[in-house]
């Protein structure tokens, strides 16, 4: 897996729309991004309504997943490709799960809806008809998702990665700073984590670093052992999700799986360490 | 799953914040007096340290939840249009930034 495999510029998507074997998705967290206007052609996946269990915490289950892209009108031979706001978290927290759930040809839009705004490209309010189709997913990639027992054990093992912001991280705050304060029941980190922000790895218009300039970022700056294994966490794994794609879909790193669970899990959990302040 | 996620409120911000025990910096991007809705404010720390970013919303506007401290808030808007505001935010305090781009 290297960057041309995964990751495409808006030139590219732009030459696409249209064109049946591409479907374009947008995945948001502010989920009227889309009803504003969007890539024309594209169809809409709300992050929560849609990929989200309704009644556990947890995601969209297989034969969830399967009925949602089945009436979305994509199959299985699809070339998904998948754009959103905020530099991309929730459609790279979406491209974790296709490729989670078996599906091969899935792209990102380097730089997202930003970029594409800021260019701006063509925007449009229709919304397309797909017809139906019979959408087979695998049985999820357990290689890619990571479990609280499976942190836990990590701590001074493997890489853990902690993508939220520094005062999130030194326990400062519990959330990003565009929102109320909220969520986990204790602030901090995971013992051993490295703090590397997902902002680190994009640059302002929202595209990603280079390769050479993320080596630098997680390995010479971060001190990350690329020969162990990672697991990457924030605060309810849409931001790990974005690093998860650096490190395993950009940089090709082997092993590296995201901690959906995060800090709101964590940081909720009765008797587990927690570290304050900088990374020791 | 968590209330809000980790995103932007649903069709940007438009009601001014109630600040409680929050640092809130909040403001409106204008050009010619009429509201910017396509574009983004990114809330900055010391050394343009990035510490969060919303997009505009229809009215304009943008609102952080921020720590108490010194700030810079940056906007970007299509036609590579930048402007910079510095921002001091507070416990309690509702600090008003609007930004004429």
């Amino acid at each position: 897996m290297s960057r041309s495999d995964v990751l495409v510029d808006a030139d590219w998507a732009e030459a696409r729309i249209g064109d049946p074997p591409v479907v374009i998705v947008e995945v948001d967290e502010d989920t009227s991004a889309y009803d504003k206007g969007h890539i024309p052609g594209a169809v809409k996946i709300d992050w929560k309504k849609d990929l989200q269990d309704p009644v556990r915490r947890d995601f969209v289950d297989q034969t969830g997943f399967e009925a949602l892209l089945s009436e979305r009108g994509i199959s299985n031979d699809d070339t998904v490709l998948l754009y959103g706001g905020n530099n991309n978290w929730f459609a790279a927290y979406a491209y974790w799960y296709f490729r989670l759930y078996g599906h091969d040809r899935v792209l990102l839009l380097d730089g997202g809806r930003k970029k594409w705004e800021l260019d701006s490209r063509e925007l449009s309010t229709d919304v397309p008809s797909r017809p139906k189709t019979s959408y087979t997913a695998t049985e999820q990639d357990r290689s890619l998702r990571a479990l609280r027992d499976e942190v836990l054990d990590a701590i001074g093992k493997r890489n853990l990665v902690d993508v939220r912001s520094p005062d999130e991280f030194t326990g400062r705050l519990l959330a990003p700073a565009h929102l109320p304060q909220e969520q986990a029941q204790r602030a901090g980190h995971i013992p051993t984590a490295r703090n590397v922000p997902w902002s680190k790895a994009a640059n302002e218009d929202g595209t990603f670093r280079s390769d050479d300039e993320l080596r630098q970022l997680y390995q010479d700056d971060a001190g990350l052992d690329f020969g162990k294994d990672t697991i990457a966490y924030c605060r309810i794994g849409e931001r790990s999700a974005h690093t998860w794609f650096v490190l395993h879909e950009l940089l090709g790193l082997a092993n590296v799986k995201n901690y959906d669970g995060s800090w709101t899990e964590y940081g909720s959990l009765v008797g587990v360490p927690i570290e304050l302040g900088e990374a020791r | 799953m968590t209330a809000d996620g980790c995103g932007a409120p649903a069709g940007g911000v438009t009601a001014s914040a109630a600040a409680g025990s929050q640092a809130v910096v909040e403001g409106k991007v204008t050009r010619e007096g009429a509201a910017v809705s396509t574009g983004y404010a990114r809330l900055l720390g010391t050394g343009d340290e990035f510490v969060a970013e919303v997009p505009l919303g229809s009215d304009g506007g943008f609102r952080f939840f921020a720590a108490p401290g010194s700030w810079t808030l940056r906007v970007l808007a299509p036609g590579g249009v930048r402007a910079e505001r510095s921002v001091e935010a507070g416990y309690g305090q509702v600090t008003k930034v609007d930004v004429a781009i």
